[in-house]
């Protein structure tokens, strides 16, 4: 093979405590579509830094690009060599515009101290022609989608004689209509002669784009894999080291009377007509693309933003939901799919945020909030979910996406609610993490909880629920019974809306 | 066209209309080439200042400690200049030279210890303003120079109104117009003044791009301490006597005047335009209201209503928008 365009050999690092690389080999290829994939704390960050030379690795490792040798090796270097990272928070400024955000830091880099505004839009539009989008050079960043703003940041890095791009999760908050126009522009990057190296865990994406993978678990490279060779199941083995099984959920026997019921229920622009069932026990999925209405649905359900006409009836009786305490009072609990600005509080720690739902509950004679209640109550959750924290005390975000979904689950769950709504219950969750999820949400249902799962992966609602919504343009198109049809029943279903 | 109503700015436009022709209807003497220069020179002091203001507040902190950091540096110069004489250059470079200082003292302690903006500033207010108290014993300077007062009474334009009564345009708001080019140079076509907008708009990714946090830091407190030691100065100009309590106290009627003109207090945004507009706003009320003979009391209130609306209801449109859109952002 020709050499490649890098080569890092016995990469360690060493943190106090943790060894986040352990004599890491890792290799890629000129102009080829590399992905990194591993669970949280498997070392991929570490690796990254260390390639955008933001941290340096312990003694003993080279680092060979392009074929120069570097003993020491920082930014400056990486930059040099044409290496680019995308973070994942795309490090954008939202008031400027499209136009600076682009061009600003190449300006900066040039060390010119007055800024020549026919020079920002040339440097844009030549950034934006490499690789043939056209994106609103006025418009300010913090007023485009989030798949723009992506690309802005694309942009951004193609300012200069770019040769590798890091992409850190790029497709985290990308609909998947979006994601496709993400891959032709990495595929058009590629046939430029950029190497892409991309982070990722979702799988089925990887095994998409990708034409080798590179696979840490717990700071080791566990092999390098050509992407034809992989299929999700084998990925995701790889990942945790375990043999996953996707379980069926046992068919039980549901009550008669439905726990909830809507009939015709419709919010212009949003949804109309929608009619289902739901028993207790029974974990209803409700899948489709983006502004199909399937988290407008749920936003009505919940009060949110409530329907214009229909009925909705819980055990029978209908009832009229025109705000979240309706709902909440019901008995319904809603799981946002943002959870970060939606679901937590995240500055503030596991236990306050456990509690925040239930602080009513948790009150002495004096109508002051009783500390004891409030620490077995805290305790008690932390248990039944398993989550992971040093202490109940830990700042929610310092936790991982699985323990912070977690949390989220244990507060809603709190309530004591019988019917919950999940959108989005495992996005931005590894494999593991997910499977774990699953369990706990099977584990509800078997309870009695009435349960409506908003995914966008077909084998999430396949494998947990009894029965499948398909939404589109706002209406329910069709209806799967999970244990009668199949996974490929539903994707087709989903391929032929386009 | 449409573009434009996301901006707070036209609203504030629209009112500063709408306000003018309904003043103008009631007294015809509001839209008068003289009524203009005399409020040109009434609120450059405002004007200055509020410059200043709009700088911090688009780097994403706040100062509080202008009107100390004004009065300090104008009553020491004066001090000095009454003892060994000067002109007005020197007066203003002075003037300029001890604000910039204390400025730079404001952005120091701010980037150093890492203490949010607003903690620093009250504090340093208290400090400067004390220090002068302490010194100077509260005493006012009275008889300032003559050359500073034939100065401060000079006329760049001098015209004759139909009653016979001479007036002109001062050469007070020229101080101001050299401040507003230099400023909006500074903002638009350095990168100085776009790492400004950057380090408000996302402080993380300002340093990530390069910018230097500290010279940035240290420009824009700077900046506004130079510019509280001019309008020192124009104070003492149109005064003619140096209060050590004059100015103090009006820290919130600046900020308020930038806040209306659209600038955001939690940094990135904000124009020259907008504050100009702010600055015009504010001035249009209080004139207008003794044009009007309707008593000075009701200035402040007229104040506070006019930024609830207007600040108000460009804040609502974004809501609505939001709650539009946040369907969108859920998915």
């Amino acid at each position: 093979m020709a050499q490649p365009f890098l080569s890092m050999k016995n990469i360690s690092k060493r943190y106090i405590g943790v060894q986040a690389l352990d004599r890491v080999d890792f290799e890629v290829a000129h102009g080829e579509i590399h992905c990194l994939v591993g669970e949280n704390g498997s070392g991929k960050s570490t690796l990254i830094k260390i390639i955008s030379g933001a941290v340096q690795p312990d003694p003993g490792g080279t680092i060979e690009i392009d074929g120069e040798r570097f003993h020491d090796y920082h930014s400056i270097d990486a930059i040099r060599k044409g290496i680019e990272v995308i973070y994942q928070d795309l490090s954008l400024f939202p008031n400027l515009s499209v136009a600076e955000n682009i061009a600003l830091g190449e300006i900066l880099a040039s060390g010119d101290r007055f800024v020549n505004w026919a020079a920002v839009y040339e440097i844009a539009r030549r950034s934006m022609a490499r690789i043939g989008v056209r994106l609103p050079l006025d418009e300010l960043v913090g007023e485009i989608s989030i798949a723009d703003q992506q690309l802005v940041a694309i942009c951004r890095a193609l300012t200069r004689d770019v040769r590798l791009v890091i992409m850190d999760e790029p497709t985290a908050s990308l609909t998947r209509k979006e994601v496709e126009a993400l891959f032709n522009v990495v595929r058009d990057l590629q046939s430029k002669g950029i190497a892409i190296l991309f982070v990722s865990h979702k799988l089925n994406e990887v095994l998409q784009i990708a034409e080798r993978v590179t696979v840490l678990r717990d700071g080791r490279n566990i092999g390098c894999f050509p992407a034809q060779t992989l299929d999700d199941r084998k990925l995701a083995e790889l990942m945790t080291g375990k043999q996953l099984e996707y379980s069926r959920p046992v068919p039980v026997k549901l009550p008669e009377q439905p726990l909830l019921e809507v009939r015709h229920l419709s919010l212009r622009g949003n949804f109309r007509d929608i009619t289902f069932q739901l028993r207790a026990g029974e974990i209803l999925g409700i899948t489709g693309l983006l502004g199909s209405g399937r988290t407008e649905l749920a936003l009505a359900l919940f009060g949110v933003n409530p329907a214009q006409s229909g009925e909705i009836r819980v055990d029978g009786r209908p009832v009229h939901i025109k705000s979240v305490q309706d709902a909440v009072r019901l008995g319904i609990g809603y799981v946002p799919e943002n959870r970060l600005t939606q679901g937590l509080v995240s500055q503030q720690p596991v236990s306050r945020n456990i509690v925040l739902t239930i602080l009513e509950r948790l009150v002495n004679r004096l109508r002051l909030i009783d500390h004891r209640t409030v620490r077995s109550t805290v305790k008690h959750w932390i248990e039944q979910l398993s989550i992971k924290v040093p202490s109940p005390e830990a700042p929610v975000q310092t936790l991982s996406g699985g323990n912070q979904q977690r949390v989220v689950l244990a507060k809603w769950i709190a309530t004591q609610p019988r019917i919950l709504i999940l959108d989005g219950p495992t996005i931005g969750i590894d494999v593991a993490a997910k499977s774990a999820i699953h369990e706990i949400i099977r584990d509800l249902a078997r309870r009695g909880l009435g349960i409506i799962m908003i995914s966008d992966e077909i084998p999430e609602v396949y494998h947990n629920c009894n029965r499948v919504l398909v939404m589109h343009k706002g209406c329910v198109i069709a209806e799967f019974d999970t244990a009668r049809a199949s996974e490929d029943d539903i994707q087709q279903c989903i391929n032929q809306l386009g | 066209m449409r573009r434009l109503w996301r901006y707070q700015e036209t609203y504030v436009a629209l009112v500063i209309v709408i306000l003018s022709l309904a003043i103008t209807l009631l007294n015809p003497n509001f839209l008068t080439l003289e009524n203009l220069f005399d409020l040109l020179k009434s609120y450059t002091f405002l004007g200055i200042l509020s410059i200043g203001v709009l700088f911090v507040l688009i780097s994403g902190g706040i100062d509080i400690s202008f009107t100390a950091v004004a009065t300090v540096a104008v009553y020491t110069t004066m001090y000095v200049t009454l003892q060994h004489g000067g002109n007005i250059a020197t007066v203003l470079l002075m003037s300029a030279a001890i604000g910039a200082s204390l400025g730079l003292i404001n952005a120091a302690i701010i980037y150093f210890f890492n203490i949010p903006s607003i903690i620093t500033t009250i504090a340093m207010l208290n400090v400067y303003y004390g220090l002068l108290t302490v010194f100077s014993g509260g005493t006012w300077l009275y008889n300032m120079p003559e050359w500073f007062r034939r100065f401060a009474e000079t006329n760049v334009i001098s015209l004759v109104n139909p009653d016979g009564v001479p007036y002109g345009l001062s050469v007070i708001p020229l101080i101001w117009f050299a401040v507003i080019v230099a400023a909006g140079i500074v903002l638009r076509y350095t990168m100085l003044g776009r790492g400004i907008y950057a380090l408000g708009g996302n402080p993380a990714s300002a340093q990530r791009a390069g910018f230097n946090i500290l010279t940035l830091n240290l420009f824009v407190y700077g900046f506004m301490g130079l510019l509280a030691g001019i309008a020192g100065v124009v104070e003492v100009m149109l005064a003619q006597r140096v209060a050590t309590n004059s100015m103090v106290g009006k820290e919130l009627d600046v900020i308020a005047a930038v806040v209306l003109g659209g600038a955001s207090l939690t940094g990135g945004v904000g124009t020259l335009w907008g504050t100009l507009l702010g600055v015009a706003l504010v001035g249009i009320i209080g004139n207008g209201l003794t044009l009007m003979r309707i008593s000075s009391y009701w200035y402040n209130v007229f104040i506070g209503l006019t930024i609830i609306v207007s600040v108000g209801v460009s804040a609502y449109r974004r809501k609505l928008q939001r709650k539009r859109t946040m369907t969108v952002e859920v998915e």
